[in-house]
């Protein structure tokens, strides 16, 4: 069956028909092309779909696109500020928080989305004093990014990226 | 010898020059290459090992709006050549593994595509199979050479009276298990024909290799085959050759009228169409004086290769340069199964015998009460232990001495489980590293003056997120003596000139030599204010000196370990890697690969087993939630640095290839840590928190 929804993405409205079956990835990536966001496993394992949905990380291959009419969408692309790279990009750049690239987008939505839930003093499972605001070390920040795989193993190098960030 | 380049861009480290389209995910991956009114395909996988189809009902699937057909043995196209059985796809009623493809649907959308696929009914004649390495197998057998053309047996001496005799022995047996690549992008490609022939916008380390092998698959000419690949998510050797999905995409392409047809594989579906890293077993024996000196070393392997297609993995290849020993013995036997082909997996060969091997010199130096650098560096080879070539440069004890003083070695008390920390055992362990200087013959560099006073340098590479935009762009600036702004890189297609495969860290030394031989031939041509237009090409040449020298980079790897003593848990806190090969083109993106490598030697060691149920030849653990990849909470303080080391023989650059050696010695580190750790000595990939517990 085919649904029509808009899609606020990147900063646009986009109109478009999707399959009730269509994954928010598959919205994205077939329908729009918009091709920031990868497909890694297409089963939320790996992360590499992950982009920011309605302000929250969310990897939008476990989404359904008819569930999200009128949804606000930012991707890695649409981090960017008028030609300026966003932070955590400029970051990945000069740590050399990547090699191969496939998993990239979905890092840096991953950690733009994760620093803000530290701001709002969410805890995550290494937290240890649950009452003050958190601190966020390195091995915080590991933790909170172990949702986005990257078989290239730029992980000490995505975690400096981060951690210069976060200062 | 040659001369070597005079460094101003080498040995800067840039930042990568494709990386704000890579930060910002707008670096067109092959699936993500925009065409019009594409088709997409979906497969249907064997659900038998082995056996025949003797029926298929796709009726139910054509019968589907939206469904533009449905491809079977019965109706695909011919192909030519049924040299490569792993390309012969859709072209008899056979199945020779599970998960192979039996069927396709050609669709409208992806969603009709893969629903319309689970309508096929295909019923099957089933045959006994076998899926499961054996070392007690009937039909091993010694293949005529291995993966490269390395001797499958080789002798010298005569060991068993070395073994008898020698004042210590070593005489264990390890294990390897099956390993998926798992690239985060999986294996895709769009395929189209026209007047002119198929097009392919592919996830390949080389779009000429695609070019040349499926050519005569297809019946074409190679001038009619055009592969597109500028941006690859990762290979690890996966995509180091063409495998059956990029036969399917071209058989429905045919099919299709001339639209383009996007397929890329599923997780799930690489597990058994895209290669993997077969399992080892291997006996290593080892006979030293009470000096740790080695008198004898032999290692005898078994693994595992496919019934169609022979794929011999090179285990003992490092073995054999690493050590001096005057007998030695070094054999390959190979199980035959009934499984999906094995391909080249990061550092074929040296990554599993390295981890046997500098496990097994880690129980001599425990034999011998001597410290494992100590016992290395006693059998550091003057020569090339085989062919007694000497090195263009050997700095293994170089690395170990440097690692020892970095890591903090000479603190260590050798003696086994005696630290602890609230709850964990913890220990620190070495392992060499080792791997070859390879110069793949046949790439061909174009250097064009355009008219803005760059050059352009084509050579039809390919980036697989080694570094090659960035690195090769060096090299040809200090080849043609301008700055790097000048210069145009065109990688990553068959319409630039030939280049060779992405794989055994020949990246480098063969496309940036071919790169230099055409700086020189423009230069001695045209002079220093050369015409725009101006334009050469040049060959990789052959280097003389291959024959005179053995060449190899090494490398020392440290690792500290801690188990826990209630749950077993193990975590690898520090690794240190030291590496001596050639000069650093790029120290950032080198770093990475180093580090990377260590990271997916980590991810050897503790996480990574393919389970093969030998009851139906499938790969039961075939997604990332149940294979296990190293996830950032994994890894710890990963570290990588190198020596200087200066090789005027290797090439004209003078470096060595760096994208394989960090994944060599990492698993052997970690586990002789754990060993140090906890006194329990694993043989067996991957460690896990069960061998502790017993």
């Amino acid at each position: 069956m085919d649904v029509r929804i808009q899609l606020h993405v990147d900063g646009e409205w986009r109109a478009l028909t999707v399959d009730t079956r269509t994954t928010l990835l598959d919205a994205l990536r077939d329908r729009l092309g918009v091709m920031s966001a990868k497909k890694g496993c297409d089963h939320g394992q790996c992360g590499a779909c992950t982009v920011l949905l309605d302000g929250r990380r969310a990897t939008t291959c476990l989404a359904l696109a008819v569930a999200y009419d009128g949804a606000e969408i930012t991707t890695a692309q649409g981090l960017t500020n008028g030609g300026m790279p966003h932070p955590v990009s400029q970051a990945f750049l000069d740590h050399d928080g990547f090699q191969c690239g496939y998993c990239t987008p979905g890092q840096v939505c991953s950690a733009v989305g994760m620093l803000d839930e530290v701001k709002a003093g969410q805890p995550s499972y290494v937290t240890r004093d649950l009452a003050r605001s958190v601190e966020l070390n390195d091995e915080e920040i590991r933790e909170r990014m172990s949702g986005n795989l990257c078989r290239c193993g730029a992980y000490v190098n995505i975690v400096a990226a981060i951690r210069e960030v976060a200062r | 010898m040659t001369g070597l380049l005079e460094p101003h861009a080498i040995g800067q480290s840039l930042t990568r020059l494709d990386g704000p389209a890579k930060v910002t995910g707008t670096a067109p991956y092959a699936f993500e290459q925009p065409v019009g009114d594409p088709l997409h395909l979906f497969p249907v996988q064997a659900t038998i090992a082995r056996g025949r189809v003797t029926a298929i009902d796709s009726s139910a699937a054509e019968a589907m709006p939206g469904v533009a057909g449905v491809l079977t043995h019965t109706n695909a196209p011919r192909l030519a050549s049924d040299e490569d059985r792993e390309l012969w796809v859709l072209q008899s009623d056979q199945v020779a593994f599970r998960g192979q493809f039996v069927a396709a649907v050609l669709a409208e959308t992806p969603e009709i595509a893969r629903h319309a696929a689970s309508l096929v009914r295909v019923e099957y004649a089933e045959e006994p199979h076998e899926a499961e390495l054996r070392a007690d197998s009937a039909k091993l057998y010694a293949p005529d050479e291995l993966l490269a053309g390395e001797p499958t047996n080789t002798f010298e001496g005569d060991v068993d009276g070395a073994l008898a005799a020698a004042a210590v022995t070593v005489d264990q047996t390890y294990t390897t298990p099956m390993e998926h690549n798992n690239p985060m992008e999986p294996h895709a490609t769009i395929a189209r024909w026209d007047e002119d022939g198929l097009t392919l916008y592919d996830s390949t380390q080389g779009a000429h290799t695609v070019r040349v092998t499926l050519a005569p698959v297809f019946g074409l000419d190679p001038r009619q085959v055009r592969v597109i690949a500028p941006y690859v998510g990762g290979g690890f050797g996966s995509k180091g050759m063409p495998h059956a999905h990029n036969v399917l995409a071209g058989l429905a392409a045919r099919m299709a009228g001339g639209r383009p047809v996007k397929f890329a594989l599923t997780r799930q579906q690489m597990y058994s169409i895209a290669g993997y890293r077969p399992p080892t077993i291997q006996r290593i024996q080892l006979g030293a004086g009470a000096d740790g000196r080695l008198t004898a070393l032999a290692q005898d392997v078994i693994e595992l290769s496919s019934k169609i297609k022979e794929y011999a993995e090179p285990t003992g290849k490092g073995t054999r340069v690493m050590y001096a020993a005057p007998h030695r013995r070094i054999t390959h036997r190979l199980d035959p199964l009934d499984v999906p082909v094995p391909t080249w997996m990061r550092a074929p060969g040296e990554c599993p015998g390295m981890f046997a091997l500098e496990v097994a010199m880690d129980e001599l130096a425990v034999a011998c009460g001597l410290d494992p650098i100590e016992v290395r560096v006693r059998n550091d080879a003057e020569v090339s232990p085989e062919s007694g070539l000497p090195w263009s440069s050997r700095n293994l004890v170089a690395c170990l001495r440097e690692g020892a003083r970095r890591f903090g070695w000479e603190r260590r008390d050798p003696t086994p489980g005696v630290r602890r920390d609230n709850g964990w055992l913890i220990g620190t362990g070495v392992a060499s590293s080792t791997y070859p200087v390879y110069r793949l013959p046949g790439s061909v560099a174009m250097i064009r003056l355009l008219g803005d006073g760059r050059y352009r340098v084509s050579i039809g590479a390919a980036d697989i997120g080694t570094g090659t935009w960035t690195a090769l762009t060096q090299v040809a600036a200090d080849a043609l003596g301008v700055p790097c702004e000048r210069v145009d890189l065109r990688i990553g297609d068959t319409a630039l000139p030939m280049a060779s495969v992405e794989g055994g860290s020949s990246g480098i030394t063969s496309w940036g030599s071919a790169i230099v031989a055409a700086a020189q031939a423009f230069r001695d041509q045209y002079g220093t204010e050369p015409a725009d237009g101006a334009e050469v090409v040049a060959e990789t040449p052959d280097n003389p000196d291959a024959a005179r020298f053995a060449m190899q980079a090494f490398g020392a790897q440290f690792a500290e370990v801690r188990v826990h003593v209630d749950t077993g848990e193990i975590r690898v806190p520090r690794m240190l890697g030291v590496f001596a090969a050639g000069r650093i083109i790029n120290p950032r993106t080198a770093r990475s690969q180093f580090i990377g490598g260590m990271t997916m030697g980590l991810s050897m060691a503790l996480h990574e087993q393919s389970v093969m149920d030998p009851r139906f030849g499938l790969v039961v653990n075939h997604d990332l939630a149940e294979y296990h990849i190293a996830a950032n909470a994994d890894v710890g303080d990963v570290d990588a640095i190198w020596i200087d080391e200066h090789d005027p023989y290797v090439n004209p650059m003078g470096s060595k290839g760096i994208g394989e050696i960090g994944i060599v010695g990492a698993a052997a580190a970690v586990a002789n840590a754990a060993y140090h750790a906890t006194g329990i000595r694993v043989r067996d990939l991957p460690i896990t928190a069960d061998r502790f517990l017993s």
